[in-house]
Order: C-alpha cells, then structure tokens, then sequence
C-alpha cells in the first residue's frame, strides 16, 4: 500500500493543484491573525470587482483554544489551506473534489457532503453562504460564497475553500492524535509544535500582562483610525489585525467581561468597515487594475461617483 | 391527446432544512400556472433531493379551448351613414379587430345599439403554456438565496442546469443563464449524466444513476433499512425521532443506512449530551437496547449519501469523528463535575445577559422576584418560597458551565441534570430542565408547577427588560425571540388555568423594581407589553384554538378591557360556540346597543331607583342587581355569557318602552346610568359591536 502523505506532502498536493487550475501561489501573510480568512489576500481582496485567485497556507491563532499540547484535537495554532476564487467559478465544487481526488481520497470509497453551514464573521462584517464539507462525517473543508465583506455587499462572489490541515492530515495518516501526524518524513507534528503549544498555551492563560495587552489594543487602534483617516488601507489593517490577536489573548486570559465583550469586536467590526471603503477606492482611484479595461469603466464610474458625494 | 409534463432544476446543495417547502411550492406553482392557464391535468407530483426540485405533471391537456369573445365598437349612429351604408369608423373598427363587416351584429347597450363583432381567439398549446413558467421559477421564496460569480440574480444555490420536457420534447425554457435541455444529472460521485428520451422516464432513469428522486420513497428506504438494523441487533427502533428523520432524508440522493460502535466509557456522560452529540451535530441515530429499560448503547445508526461500496472504510471514518467529539464532551462534562453550583452561580455576576440589561445574575434576582409574584396564582401547596428562591437563583447557573458552552441548546437540562447529582430536590431539578419550554411555537410546555413558574417568570422578565431598553421586535427583526417567548406566556397560562391579570401583574413586578429609570420604563412600555402579548393571544386563537376564521370573535375579546389572557381565550371560545345559537344575534344586538348609549353615559350619576317612571326600568334593574350578585361568588365564562344574554328581552323591552334620551336631564342620565352598569359588566367580556352577525 502506498504510504499517506505526510502534512508537508498535503500542502505541496493542494499547492500544485490549485496553481494548475489558475490560482497565484501567495505565502501566509506575517501578521498574526485567528483565520485565513483575515489575511489581506481574501479579506480586502473579497472588496470591489477586480478578479482575484490565491491559494496559501495560513498559520492560525486561536489562543482560547490552546490546551498546553495536551488535547488530541484543539489546538492554539493550527494551519489552514486557503483557496479563494473570484468570481466564483462555475465548476467549483467539482474543482473541489477534484483536489480531495488528489490528495488520494477516492470519493467512491469515502461519504463525501456538502451540509449547509452559513459564515459569518461578524468582527470583520463578513457573511457568506455555503457548506461544511464532511468527509466521512468529519467537517474537513469550509466551503463559502461570500455575500458581505466589511459591512459591504460584494460586487463580485468569492468562493472561498478554507480546509483544516490538521483534521485533513489525521484522518489521511489516520492517526487519533494531532501530535502524531508525521510533518516530513520522520519528523512528528508534536516534536515541532508541541512546546510552542504549551508555551503558548502558558503564556495566553496565566502569564500575559493584561495591561500590556489593553495598552497594545488601544495603541493599535489609535493607529489604525490615524492610517484611515489617511487612507491607508493595508498599513490600518496590519493593526486591525493586531487589535483582534490583542483582544484574543485577552479574551483567553479572561480579562474580557462579557459586557465589555461585545463593545471591543464592534470597535474592530468599524475599523474593519472603514478600510474596506478605503480599499475599494483605491482601487478605483488606480482603475481597478485587475480588471480587463473594457469591464473597468463601468465600474470607476459606480464608484468614483460614490466618493464626490 | 394529453401530455406529461417534466421539469427538474438541478442546483449545488440545497440546505436539508426548509427543502420540503421550497419542493412543496414549486409544485403548487406549477399546479397553479395550469389552472390559471384553464390547462387541466390528472396528477402532478413534485420530487426533491439535495441536487435537485423536479415536478412531473400527467393527463396535461393538449392546449386551451379556442374563445369566442365579442368586441364593442362604435353606436349604430356613428357606425351606419344617413343613406344607411358603412362609415368609416365602423369599416376602421372591424378592421382593427380583424374581422369582417358580415359577421357583425348591433347589440342594445343602455338603451341605444352598438356595433359588435366576435373574434375568434385561439388557445394556447400545452407547449406555449409551460415556455411561461420562467418568472414562477425565478421567483421561488427561500429562507436565504444568495447570489454567486458575476450574476446579478438570487437563489437558494447556483443552479446548474434545467430539464424541460412535454412528453419527449424539449420545451424552450430558461432559468437565468441556464437553458432547458432533456440532460439531468445521476449521483454525484456513483452516477453519470442522464438523457431523458420522455417525462414519463424520469424516476427510472435516474434510480439507474443511484438517485431516488421521489422524497417520500426515499425516507421509506431509509425507514426499512433502519427498522432491519434494529431488528437484526435487538435495538430499539429510533425513528421516532421524526425531525432527524427528515433532514437525513434530504441530505441523500440514494440512503445507505450502516451502524458503527463507540467507547462505552463514554455511557458515564448525560444521555442528553450524547444524543446532542449525535443526533444534532452528526446527524447520526443514538441506539438504546429493546427492553423497557431502554438504555443507551454505544452503538449508533448513520446514513450514507450513497450505495454499500468500502462502507468498512465509511464506518471507520465516522467512528473516529464521533470518538474525537465524545471524548471532547466528556472532557466538559467531567471538569464541570469539579465544580459547585454556587461557583458556578458566583460566576454569573460577571457574565452579561445582554450589555444593555444587566448580567445573567441580575436576571436571576428578578426572575425569582417576579416567580414569587407568580406562585400564588397556581394554589398549590408545594410552590413555597423556598423552593422557588432555590430554584429561581441557581436558575442560569448551567450557561457557565463548559457543557452548555459546548451543547448551547442542552441549556436547562442540563442545569436540571447537574442539580441533580449535586443531591437537590426531584421539584427543583425537573423545573430547571423545564424553564426554557416551551422551545418553538408549538414545542412541549413545562409539566411541573415549579417549572412554568420559571419558565413564564423567565419570559416575563424577558419581554419587560427588553422592552424596557427599548429594543423591540418589529417586522422580522426579533433577534431575541420575543416573540416566541410571548407565545410561551400565552400557552402556560391556559394550560395551567391561570386566572391573572397581565396589567396587575406588571404593576406588581414594577412596584418591587428599584431603580428609578427602570421603574419609568418599564410603566412607559407597560400598555405596549401588554399588546404585544394580546398579539399572540390572537395568533393563540387562530392556530390553535381553531378559530381563524372568527376574526370578529378574536377582535371583540381583545379589544375588552379584559387583561386575563385566560378568560380572554375562554371568552373567544364560547362566543365562537354560541354564534350559531338561535338567540344570538337579538343578545349580540342587545348588548351592542347598551354599549354605544353607555358611552354617552355620565360616570358621576348614582343610579336612583325613585327616578325609574315604567316597569321595564324596574324590572331591568332588579335583573341586573341579581346579576351583579352571581358575579359576586364568580362565574364561569359560560355561565357569564348565559347570564349577560338572559338579560337581552329586558333590555328589548326597556328600549321599547323608554326614551333613553329623554328631556329631562335627571331621567335622561339615570337611564344612562343603568345601561352603563350592564355596560360595566360587557366591557370586560368584549366588545360586542366588533361581533359580525347574519
């Protein structure tokens, strides 16, 4: 029997099929974030109507979800392929399964389905329909059709394929354990991520410095309204996004109430909504320069006309 | 000759939830689209799966019958000239209609003749009819459509592609960028296309293609195949579970049912969690033995999109993602253990029920202050005030423990589990797992006293606090099911017979509030609560109390001064079931006529008795004392209304021999003033000018 593909294999299987079917190749984006989906290259990419199709693996930080590298399943980092194609393709879900195919999953052989599952994100203003997609019960793909993005409706659909390495991985090498997964050949997932785990594990629930962490979300803030005013789309997200890991140790630490809860994520949801208008003219300010010329016109005036208002 | 008609929209997968309504309309649009063509047909069928709607009419008429239709024109005296030959006008007409001169006729119209003529029109073919179904196809309602590539249009999913087909010819139809061809599609994964040679061909066809479209005959295939797994094991049969049942049968084009096997370590974790697990997170079927003891194996049922091929490898697969979600709970469950109820309580402080209304304890305090004001109207000896502090403050305690977290809508039950294994009473863990009922509409209500008690103090406080901020629910915007919950109020309270004024209740729950604004707010917003509650107690009638089509009936009980929802409701029943009594009419009139004079009536006047000048005065009077004393010891509705249209020939003949609106002022008020005693008796019982009578 062949012998499964290792984590490193998996990455290289869906990079090469998804640059085969039209997708740039881009690398994780070096802010920390708790998604793929936070990453410029979908989020503002998501905005406005130019084109856009990326694929990348996208390291992800959830520190409520750290469990010291002693939980089977949960993980504080795990890694998300990112494919997203824009304007959604026709045959999207049969390029889909086609990379399953490649990565040796023989739908025949397995149960394969698409279970309703409606996305949102409401800190970033993000909604989108679409599905889970279960792999013999096992939810191993997000699959959506963005409908809103930064409180914007979309111009034009992405379709975004988030898949959860780590689940994919464990069920391809079987394994029970997350820490088991061999990376490379002979290397195991636990022998390079296990002390980061509890590391970083130790650090978001009993040693961050609160006040450090509130002073930072306050500082990046104040930073990322002061690059909105000066229409600085990317730079004012770099600290959105470091406002949300902000928020996110804090909230693991427990030094979030709830009622406080909701009035940081509407804080980061309004930044959020301010540079998706930002970035979208911009981009009509440059032409929308991924678009053919011939669709861009209609598209400069829409959104030309917006801003003399 | 008749004709079957096929069509079948092919879409990427449709949500399970809600695609037997979205199948069920296409058909009745359909089945419309012919009858408002004057097309008939013998059946029509609709099919659904995940991938696809279809309907397949038989019998379709061939086309519509030609018309004749008869077409005015100009008067005679336009249309002939005096030497009697045709004007231009009338050769102008008939040209226009495209008929001739020979084939017309003067008809009389309102006294003077017109020129007609009658035109033939023909009727449609089957063909020309069904080309015009695109507009009912677009416009499907669904839940939630979306839009996808660059297409400006909406639907549930993008749709793929369209078969139309009359008998074995394509019919030229579209569906935004998608044409109809006679191409369907089998099986995702186990079938190829399908090219139907006719309608008549469609469930064949694709059955070859591993894809059972008729919906019903799935579910049976589900069914059985289910009902012999049992069987074969000794298991109970599981498919009470009706509405597991259904969302299974839509996420399957073609059912395969397997069962797999977990730890039994994972039996020490609450049932309910393990069902939770299960049935709503994996959508598989939990198993219990086949005996009275019922208990839980762990073992549990699954259907598979697809035939019996590497089902090993399928089992296996599903086994580890269960074990993985198991042993996730059982992880929860078992940290809660190590954790008291009043730690858990403790916790509640900090945790915010909404940021506008105070935290999760806060509402504890006030749903046990309002449940105190609620017991009494139960009677019964077991609700004392200690069981309902008890209860009542330990009553959110379950939604900071990390199994709730996990399992959201064990919310309740499993608060009623914990407080159970941490030794509190039977009467206060079955009303903590009762508090949230019922959960939907039409869901189960709270059996126990203590646990309506909660669950209509919970509701209560609900509705006031958020009214009381302010966020009210309007259109479809009800973010916190108020709504739902208003209903919840209404079904206890008739179940449990509850005779409680809603408006002495709210000034209660006020009276005991301390702060200042919220006492403000909450009497601001008290007649508008109470509306809103009357609001249901409408759609309490109609849907349940089988009486929509008494509009008046329900407008009349509302629109009384009435505030006991439960008289309100009985009041609508009797009235609905006196309507076609021989009397009711002359009462109906009676009564109304009392009301509208009553109004003229000074409230000051002390009724005199010395000022009566005839008998029918008199004798209405002692009649009404006499009902003024039954009222008294209380009355039955029944016995109310009987009472009240007994009154009605003295009221005829107190009209009939009285000038109500006499002269003299001392006369003319006291007259005034028996009528609004008995007014003061209808008032509250309803508004009898809104009752419709024949």
């Amino acid at each position: 029997m062949e012998k499964a593909k290792t984590f490193q294999d998996i990455i290289l299987t869906l990079q090469q099929y998804w640059s085969e079917q039209g997708c740039m190749l881009m690398q994780a984006y070096d802010t920390e974030k708790g998604a793929g989906t936070m990453s410029p290259y979908t989020f503002l990419r998501a905005i406005g109507p130019e084109p856009w199709n990326a694929a990348y693996v996208e390291p992800s930080r959830r520190p409520a979800d750290g469990r010291y590298g002693k939980n089977p399943n949960r993980l504080y980092q795990h890694h998300q392929f990112q494919v997203v194609m824009k304007p959604s393709p026709e045959n999207i879900q049969e390029l889909y399964l086609k990379s399953l195919e490649a990565l040796g999953i023989d739908p025949l052989k397995h149960d394969i389905r698409f279970v309703e599952d409606n996305w949102e994100n409401p800190s970033l203003g993000c909604a989108g329909l679409g599905w889970e997609v279960w792999l013999d019960g096992m939810e191993v793909t997000q699959f959506t059709y963005f409908q809103q993005v930064g409180g914007l409706e979309v111009d034009s659909v992405t379709s975004e394929l988030t898949y959860g390495l780590e689940r994919l991985a464990s069920y391809i090498q079987d394994v029970d354990d997350v820490y088991e997964i061999e990376w490379a050949p002979g290397v195991k997932y636990g022998e390079i991520f296990k002390q980061p785990e509890y590391e970083h594990s130790a650090y978001s629930f009993d040693h961050s410095d609160t006040a450090f962490l509130f002073s930072q979300f306050s500082a990046f803030e104040k930073e990322a309204l002061a690059q909105i005013e000066n229409n600085l789309a990317h730079p004012a997200y770099d600290y959105v996004l470091k406002c949300s890991h902000a928020f996110n140790l804090l909230d693991a630490r427990g030094a979030v109430s709830a009622t406080d809860r909701p009035d940081y994520l509407k804080r980061i949801r309004y930044m959020a909504r301010l540079i998706a208008k930002s970035f979208l003219s911009e981009r009509a300010k440059l032409s929308f320069p991924l678009l053919d010329e011939s669709e861009a016109g209609q598209w400069i005036e829409k959104y030309g006309k917006k801003e003399e208002k | 000759m008749s004709h079957s008609f096929l069509l079948e929209i092919g879409l990427e997968e449709m949500p399970a939830k809600g695609l037997q309504s979205v199948m069920n309309e296409l058909e009745k649009r359909i089945g419309n689209h012919f009858t408002e063509n004057s097309l008939s047909f013998e059946t029509i069928q609709a099919f659904s799966t995940p991938r696809r709607l279809a309907v397949y009419v038989t019998g379709l008429d061939e086309g519509q019958a030609d018309r004749t239709e008869s077409v005015k024109g100009p008067a005679k005296r336009i249309a002939v000239d005096d030497e009697g030959n045709w004007t231009k006008a009338a050769i102008g007409f008939t040209k226009g209609q495209k008929a001739s001169l020979e084939d017309s006729v003067f008809k009389e119209v309102k006294g003077e003749d017109y020129l007609f003529v009658s035109k033939h029109i023909p009727g449609k073919s089957a063909g020309e009819v069904v080309k015009e179904l695109t507009p009912k196809l677009s416009s499907l309602p669904f839940a939630v459509s979306m839009k996808w590539g660059n297409h400006p249009y909406r639907y549930i999913r993008p749709v793929h592609w369209l078969v139309a087909l009359l008998d074995d010819t394509v019919v030229d139809l579209s569906l935004f960028d998608v044409t109809a061809s006679n191409e369907s599609r089998g099986h995702r994964f186990l079938g190829n296309a399908v090219t139907l040679s006719h309608a008549d061909d469609y469930q064949t066809a694709l059955e070859k293609e591993w894809v059972i479209a008729d919906r019903a005959r799935r579910q049976d295939l589900i069914k059985e195949q289910i009902t012999d797994l049992c069987e074969t094991n000794s298991w109970k049969n599981p498919l009470d579970n009706q509405s597991l049942l259904e969302e299974v049968t839509d996420l399957v084009e073609y059912p395969t049912a397997f069962y797999g096997s977990f730890d039994e370590a994972f039996l020490s974790v609450p049932e309910s969690v393990l069902e939770t697990a299960m049935a709503d997170h994996q959508r598989y079927f939990p198993v219990r033995r086949d005996n009275d003891t019922a208990e839980f194996l762990p073992y549990f049922i699954a259907v598979r999109n697809g035939n019996d091929q590497a089902i090993e490898q399928v089992r296996k697969g599903n086994e580890k993602v269960l074990s993985a979600r198991l042993a996730d709970a059982a992880f929860f469950y078992d940290e809660d253990k190590k954790v008291s109820i009043d730690a858990f309580v403790e916790k509640l402080k900090y945790v915010s029920f909404h940021e506008k209304i105070g935290s999760l304890f806060d509402k504890q305090v006030r749903l046990t202050n309002i449940a105190q004001l609620i017991a009494p109207y139960f009677e019964q000896a077991e609700l004392n005030a200690d069981a309902i502090e008890r209860a009542g403050m330990m009553a959110k305690f379950d939604l900071v423990t990390q199994t709730v977290n996990e399992f959201t809508s064990l919310q309740g039950e499993i608060a009623g589990i914990f407080a159970r294994e941490r030794n509190e009473s039977d009467q206060i863990a079955d009303a903590l797992a009762e508090q949230y009922l019922p959960k939907s509409m039409e869901g189960p209500l709270p059996q126990t006293a203590l646990g309506a008690v909660l669950s209509l103090s919970d509701k209560l406080d609900s509705l006031l606090s958020f009214f009381a901020v302010d966020m009210i629910p309007s259109g479809s915007n009800d973010p916190f099911a108020l709504r739902r919950q208003a209903m919840g109020i209404v079904r206890i309270i008739e179940a449990f017979n509850l005779n409680l004024s809603i408006g002495q209740l709210i000034d209660a729950i006020n009276e005991q509030t301390e702060s200042i604004e919220q006492k403000a707010a909450i009497a601001q917003k008290k007649e508008v609560v109470i509306q809103f509650i009357k609001d249901r107690v409408d759609q309490y009638l109609s849907l349940e109390a089988g009486l929509d089509k008494d509009h008046d009936v329900r407008k009349a009980v509302l629109t009384s001064s009435q505030d006991d929802l439960n008289t309100v409701i009985e009041t609508a029943k009797v009235l609905a079931e006196e309507k076609s009594a021989s009397r009711f009419k002359a009462v109906v009139e009676s009564l109304t006529r009392v009301s509208n004079l009553a109004a003229k009536a000074d409230s000051e006047t002390v009724l005199s008795s010395q000022l009566f000048e005839t008998e029918s005065e008199k004798t209405l009077y002692e009649a009404v004392l006499k009902m003024e004393a039954l009222l008294e010891n209380g009355l039955t509705v029944k016995e109310k209304w009987s009472v009240l249209a007994d009154l009605h020939p003295l009221i005829d003949d107190f009209f009939e021999s009285n000038m109500v609106m006499a002269d003299n002022d001392a006369i003319r008020l006291n007259r005034l003033a028996l009528l609004n005693r008995i007014d003061s008796v209808t008032s509250d019982f309803a508004q009898f000018n809104e009752l419709v009578i024949k």
